[in-house]
């Protein structure tokens, strides 16, 4: 059992091992390791192409987290006053949004928005004055942060909403009972009580925006985030550039992941 | 239900209740947590609610602060019927169970929210200054900047305490304040608490299930039981007087013996008992009246009970019952005997020192007489 555990531990990180280590590699090829270096890192850093795909994925991943969170909160908040059959309607379809492979929610995200489009491109041609060129709805950052939300919010509304149930309902009514509006209440007592939870879901939230390469790769139009760049220079060859760049987002999820850990592990501590 | 305490309010303005509940029920789904209670709390008053687990307490408690709405019926503030305000609009505090203290602000911080939610918003200073006074009130100087897990569970009954009086509430309303604590602080906290009440001068309403607690610090009890009033006096009325064996029971500790009315005389009864013996004994101020035939059940307190020898020559008593004893516990200033009587089951005497150190102590195990006088005796349907 313990050595079929060890077995297993192995398989998922010896790959993940070889990238970090290979990305130190001072050779030419990504297979062949002749001592240690930074110098891929300098180069993947110094690339154009590398800081621009990767200013365009933070960019995405800031604009999703921020509106997932927001609406997450939302979302949860107004669930929670929920009861009976609607509930667990909700519920379900929360959870199941979780569930659902990036490679479908890229396709439908596409299909949707491409159809959306088509209906709404002409119409807005016919609103616009003769002479004057009318805009046109196509794919590119809207879409993807859109799509990114929409798949990173359930995350948010998770996290909130188990904060929200483990809340002392007695903190609300002293609030209101020391004579604080509904609205001051909110601001005073939930909101501090939730904020954690809510920085999480953000920092969740980023990460796997900032990491998806599927739902980006159907959705991005003519951008081309941090994935889609490495998608495509591997397409011409592994060289160490890559690893290194795969290392750099590697340490940068994990950070944000341990965070979020700490965030939502500090709250319960302390109760 | 006739009358309107509002307009009862404009005739004689020194005479308004500061809470009065009229025909007031609350049905959560098929269940009556509180049904149809009528009762009123004068201005100044320690006023507690006392009954078992379930019976309505904290249901009423909460439909004076407003976290409830009564079903049916009408809960009046100063003569004012508050019936849809909700809570941040009524001018009562409240005291929570488990304090409720906001955790992300220190203890100064919580004891001024009240006041800054205030419009217009005293000054800072102004707030600092009052929250100040009020910590020195409950005896917390100094402890402003300390965050409410810091503190002790004594310590935080009083930041909930100052938190809420800072305001000057008409009425305070405590949930079994001290259930939290140990025994001997909240022996210290029912002293406190007593005080800090005549000091202040607001009126308390208290919740409890712990009728020493009731009896201890209460101008004014309310017995409830499944939602309704049982009997409302002061704790030496309801001692004295209970109108119920229910009430018997709850307040203080009391011997029962049970039988058959077969009797009735001006007042008093006849109560035949299932060894056939025939104990009589008064009915309570303020009680239905028993009927002849009815079950009912004679009352006597354990410390007007007396304790003599198997020969039951040595004490004075209109009624006398044979027993052996159990068990005994000393009390220091009291002597308790647990007594198997034959057929009446077994019976609590309380026997005060000044009387054990002239007849001395009984073993257990030992025959004895109990002997009680008949104008101490209570007669009370259930
Ligand atoms: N929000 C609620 N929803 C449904 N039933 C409730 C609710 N609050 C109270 N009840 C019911 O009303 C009855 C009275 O409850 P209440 O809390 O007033 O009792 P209590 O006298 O304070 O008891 P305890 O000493 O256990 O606190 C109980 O049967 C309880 O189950
Ligand atoms: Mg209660």
């Amino acid at each position: 059992m313990r050595l079929y555990s060890i077995a297993v531990y192995l398989f998922l990180y010896i790959p993940i091992g070889i990238i970090v280590l290979f990305s130190f590699n001072s050779g030419r090829h990504a297979s062949d390791f002749q001592g240690l270096s930074t110098m891929w890192y300098g180069k993947a850093l110094s690339n154009p192409f590398v800081m621009e795909s990767l200013v365009t994925s933070l960019i995405i991943a800031f604009a999703a987290a921020t509106l997932s969170s927001l609406t997450g909160t939302a979302a949860a908040l107004a669930l929670q006053r929920m009861r009976g059959p609607m509930r667990v309607l909700f519920d379900g379809l929360i959870y199941i949004s979780i569930t659902i492979p990036g490679i479908v929610i890229g396709i439908t995200t596409l299909v949707a928005l491409v159809t959306a489009f088509d209906i709404v491109n002409p119409i807005l041609a016919d609103m616009w004055p003769e002479g004057v060129k009318p805009p046109k709805l196509s794919l590119g950052y809207a879409s993807v942060i859109a799509a990114h939300t929409l798949f990173t919010m359930s995350l948010v509304i998770v996290l909130v909403r188990a904060r929200i149930a483990g809340m002392d309902r007695a903190l609300i009514e002293a609030s209101t009972d020391l004579y604080a509006t509904p609205w001051r209440t909110f601001y005073q007592i939930t909101l501090p009580q939730i904020f954690p939870a809510i920085m999480a879901g953000f920092l969740l939230s980023f990460t796997f925006s900032f990491d998806d390469f599927i739902i980006s790769f159907f959705v991005a139009g003519p951008n081309t985030t941090l994935p889609i760049y490495v998608f495509s220079s591997i397409r011409r060859g592994i060289t160490p550039e890559v690893n290194a760049i795969g290392t750099i987002v590697l340490a940068f999820s994990l950070i944000l992941l341990v965070t979020a850990q700490f965030l939502l592990r500090a709250r319960n501590e302390r109760k | 239900m006739e009358h309107n305490p509002s307009q009862l309010a404009q005739a004689s303005k020194v005479d308004v209740p500061d809470i009065q509940f009229v025909g007031v029920t609350k049905r959560f789904g098929n269940v009556a947590a509180v049904d149809n209670v009528d009762l009123s709390v004068e201005s100044g008053a320690f006023f507690s609610f006392l009954g078992p687990s379930g019976c309505g307490k904290t249901t009423s408690l909460r439909m004076i602060a407003g976290f409830e709405q009564p079903t049916e019926g009408n809960v009046y503030i100063n003569g004012q019927s508050v019936v849809g305000i909700p809570p941040h609009k009524r001018h009562v505090n409240m005291v929570f169970q488990q304090y409720a203290l906001f955790p992300h602000m220190d203890v100064a911080d919580n004891i001024g929210y009240g006041l800054r939610q205030r419009a217009p918003r005293p000054s800072k200073s102004e707030i600092a200054k009052r929250v100040d006074e009020t910590l020195e009130l409950v005896r917390l100087e100094g402890y402003g900047n300390r965050r409410v897990w810091e503190m002790s569970g004594g310590q935080q009954q009083r930041v909930a305490l100052a938190r809420a009086l800072i305001n000057h509430p008409t009425v305070l309303l405590l949930d079994e304040p001290l259930a939290a604590l140990d025994r001997k602080l909240r022996r210290e906290m029912q002293i406190e608490l007593q005080t800090l009440q005549r000091d202040v001068g607001i009126t308390f309403v208290l919740v409890t299930h712990d009728q020493e607690e009731a009896l201890s610090m209460s101008d004014q009890i309310c017995i409830m039981n499944e939602g309704r009033i049982v009997q409302t006096g002061s704790p030496r009325d309801l001692y004295d007087d209970p109108v119920s064996r229910y009430v018997a029971d709850f307040v203080g500790k009391s011997n029962f013996f049970e039988g058959d009315v077969v009797d009735v005389n001006a007042g008093s009864y006849s109560i035949k008992s299932a060894t056939g013996q025939v104990f009589s004994g008064f009915g309570s101020k303020g009680a239905p009246a028993l009927v002849k035939g009815g079950k009912a059940s004679i009352a006597v307190r354990p410390e007007l009970l007396s304790i003599g020898s198997a020969d039951g020559g040595n004490i004075d008593a209109d009624v006398k019952i044979l027993g052996q004893i159990k068990n005994r516990i000393f009390l220091g200033e009291h002597t308790e005997y647990l007594v198997e009587c034959e057929g009446l089951g077994e019976v609590l005497v309380l026997s005060p020192k000044h009387i054990e150190n002239i007849r001395g102590t009984f073993e257990p195990g030992a025959s004895v007489t109990l002997g009680w006088m008949n104008d101490i005796a209570l007669a009370l349907g259930d």
